[in-house]
């Protein structure tokens, strides 16, 4: 079963692998983080303001990216965003956008509804108490939101956030529907050139696993320590 | 904006000669809900097990269910497709080997058996989550009583435990049908892989992935109405949080 | 026809039972008492193998507990044990609450089991609630529903866990009312309570526990006239304030 498992075959592409492939997953990953987890608070500020249109609007949005897979969504954009380029540029024809921002877009908008109902959460999770408490003092809608009660949530969350994050990571392996090079794409390009499918797939898989797994266990570290301050 | 609306698409005959674009898409509903729907069982049934075994006291049954959830969880899925599709064939001895490249609808068998194990995982760890929640004395009284502990599970845990992680449970059936898109990368033609080809062959493009986003969003609006008429039923009455309480004190 | 022996439990940095001996003969009233964390709900779990011991031995009927021969299901058919928490279950009525452990566990038929529970049911004055679900019912009903499931079984011998513990005041009666029933037509039984007027009216003998040891071991007249130990004393003036 393993007699002829060629070996050779991954360490000689290891360097393409992991600076073009694994660079490309990870700094979608980062960047899509950041920008999710900054228009998922929004949305979820949205939802919980109490005015209607704007919680209608986050809501809608929310639940319609909730509901349609990945894969959908990954190529809704792939077509989508060369339009929004060309009627926010004002340019005659669709902007041709690359990979990497098409992907960044994607994924931004797409885990921000997850992340969302993450910080939605968290929000909800903050005594009422604080907010009096910060209200009492003078404190605008804004300054509320920004100093009392979105640190709190977000260190709250942040367990849940991270372990997104770590979903997220997964996610971005389907990039593969566009023939984009991350790190899934990367392995997938080796194996098909060179007939080594069993190897690297194992590999990748072994890749995943790795990161992820150690990833998970940092955030289970991180959620007791978390526990015993409060 | 330069793009053609043409909304007619629809009814026109897609390349295949016999069935309009509508039909096409439709018939990659049906994949879908049948992939979903298959591997739901395989999830449940794995899911249920190991979310058992992980509630027993014998440490090694224990790691064994934490090793299971923790390989499934932690590889993406569509990698784990490819495990099942390219890798599993290679492994297995020639014959088997052969003979699973050549069965017809390999793909939708893959999709199942990769789809029902990795959401097995993620079942697994909500009906471990489920038993803990009853209260230990449940498993004490049912013990008490002379029923083994498989008995237990069986009659009295699991019943309870299923009913108050039908929520979540929910979920994971939502996100089965929408992770059955992955398996159009291995050849299986559920609705997203009908829209992208409808998108390919006809440059409709923003009508096709509209139709597929209101089929998915319809199949998400009746699974969600469905589950909750399945709460109801099956809520205990009198049970904190699911039916409303018949006063009879 | 129970006897525990020297029975010790221990945890990696604490000690739960410290050499546990006492008897309970076939028809007598045996109740167990002693402030919180004196150890009684775990040796009381213990006699029928819900908690395991890891020195000394029980025997319930000549059947030894340490004894990896010994069928554990088969033997806890034959106890009938009573929760603090009444633990019925919330998803079954209560009729098959009765029925579950006698078809499953004896092999009774449908109709027996329905029969037997319908009977019991009688005899702890719920007949009317057959059909009704736990959730439906107040503490004492469900704990009275709770005492005819254990008697479905047909056992040899009773254990109680503090079961008027979760009562409000005004049920206590209606459960301790069936437990005196039943101590007068002859039951054998090991009471775990702080209900002294219980433990005088029907209980042959009180065990008093305190930290995992018995420390008294005596008739009822004797131990509320004369407690031998300090800490019963104590314990004793405390708890008969009211």
């Amino acid at each position: 079963m393993f007699a002829d498992f060629d070996f050779d075959v991954i360490i000689r592409s290891l360097p393409y692998l992991f600076y073009d492939g694994m660079t490309f997953t990870l700094m979608l990953t980062a960047l899509a983080t950041c920008g999710g987890i900054i228009f998922g608070t929004l949305l979820a500020m949205m939802r919980l303001s109490g005015l209607a249109p704007l919680s209608l609007l986050a809501g809608g949005y929310v639940n319609l990216m909730r509901a349609v897979p990945l894969v959908l969504v990954i190529f809704w954009f792939y077509f989508l965003v060369p339009f929004i380029g060309q009627w926010v540029t004002g340019a005659s024809r669709p902007i041709q956008v690359g990979a990497f921002a098409s992907s960044l877009v994607t994924f931004t908008l797409f885990e921000a509804a997850y992340f969302a109902e993450i910080m939605r959460a968290g929000i909800q999770s903050i005594r009422r108490g604080q907010v009096q408490a910060a209200q009492a003092v003078g404190m605008t809608y804004l300054q509320t939101m920004g100093y009392i009660v979105l640190p709190q949530a977000f260190r709250n969350m942040l367990p849940v956030l991270l372990t997104q994050t770590i979903v997220l990571f997964q996610d971005t392996s389907l990039v593969y529907v566009l023939s984009i090079t991350d790190f899934l794409g990367a392995a997938s390009k080796v194996a098909q050139r060179d007939g080594r499918l069993v190897e690297m797939y194992l590999f990748a898989a072994l890749v995943y696993f790795v990161i992820s797994f150690v990833a998970s266990l940092l955030v289970r570290r991180l959620q007791r320590r978390v526990a015993i301050i409060h | 904006m330069n793009y053609n609306w043409n909304w007619g698409i629809f009814f026109q005959t897609s390349p295949d000669g016999v069935h309009t674009y509508l039909e096409t898409l439709l018939m990659g509903t049906g994949w879908t809900l049948a992939t979903a729907l298959s591997a739901w069982c395989v999830a449940l049934a794995m899911g249920s097990l190991i979310g058992v075994i992980r509630t027993t006291p014998n440490p090694w049954l224990v790691r064994l269910g934490n090793a299971y959830v923790e390989l499934f969880r932690n590889i993406p899925l569509l990698v784990q497709m490819f495990l099942w599709y390219f890798v599993l064939p290679e492994l297995l001895p020639t014959a088997l080997g052969d003979w699973l490249k050549q069965l017809p609808d390999a793909s939708f068998y893959t999709a199942v058996v990769s789809l029902g194990f990795y959401t097995s995982a993620r079942v697994a760890e909500q009906v471990r989550a489920g038993i803990l929640s009853l209260a230990r004395g449940q498993g004490w009284a049912a013990l008490a009583l002379g029923l083994t502990p498989a008995q237990a599970y069986v009659y009295v845990l699991l019943p309870m435990a299923y009913r108050v992680i039908l929520p979540p449970l929910t979920s994971e059936f939502l996100n089965i049908i929408k992770n059955s898109a992955v398996a159009l990368t291995i050849g299986l033609m559920e609705l997203t892989a009908r829209a992208r080809a409808m998108q390919e062959f006809s440059f409709q493009v923003f009508e096709a992935f509209t139709a597929a986003t209101v089929i998915y969003i319809v199949i998400n609006i009746v699974v969600t109405f469905g589950m909750r008429w399945v709460e109801r039923r099956t809520a205990v009455p009198g049970f904190i949080g699911a039916a409303p309480a018949a006063a009879a004190h | 026809m129970i006897t525990l022996s020297k029975v010790s439990k221990w945890y990696p940095n604490f000690q739960v039972l410290n050499q546990c001996s006492t008897e309970v003969a076939k028809g007598e009233v045996v109740v167990v008492c002693g402030p919180s964390g004196s150890g009684k709900s775990t040796l009381i779990k213990c006699v029928n193998g819900l908690e395991p011991f890891q020195e000394g031995t029980i025997t319930v009927a000549g059947i030894s507990l340490n004894d990896p021969k010994t069928d554990l299901p088969k033997l806890r058919a034959r106890i009938g044990m009573v929760f603090q928490h009444f633990e019925l279950f919330p998803h079954l009525t209560v009729m098959r609450n009765l029925e579950l452990a006698q078809i499953k566990v004896l092999g009774r038929s449908r109709d027996e089991a329905a029969a037997k529970g319908m009977r019991l049911l009688e005899r702890v004055g719920l007949s009317a609630h057959a059909r009704k679900y736990p959730g439906e019912l107040s503490g004492g009903q469900q704990q009275r529903v709770a005492i005819a499931r254990a008697l479905a079984m047909d056992p040899i011998a009773m254990l109680f866990d503090e079961p008027t513990s979760a009562l409000d005041p005004e049920m206590i009666n209606e459960v301790l009312d069936v437990m005196v029933a039943l101590a007068k037509d002859g039951m054998t039984m090991m009471v775990v309570t702080h209900e002294m007027g219980f433990a005088r009216r029907v209980a042959q003998r009180v065990v008093f526990m305190d930290r995992g040891q018995i420390v008294e071991d005596a008739p009822t007249a004797e131990f509320f006239g004369k407690p031998r130990s300090e800490r019963a004393q104590v314990f004793l003036s405390k708890i008969l304030q009211h």
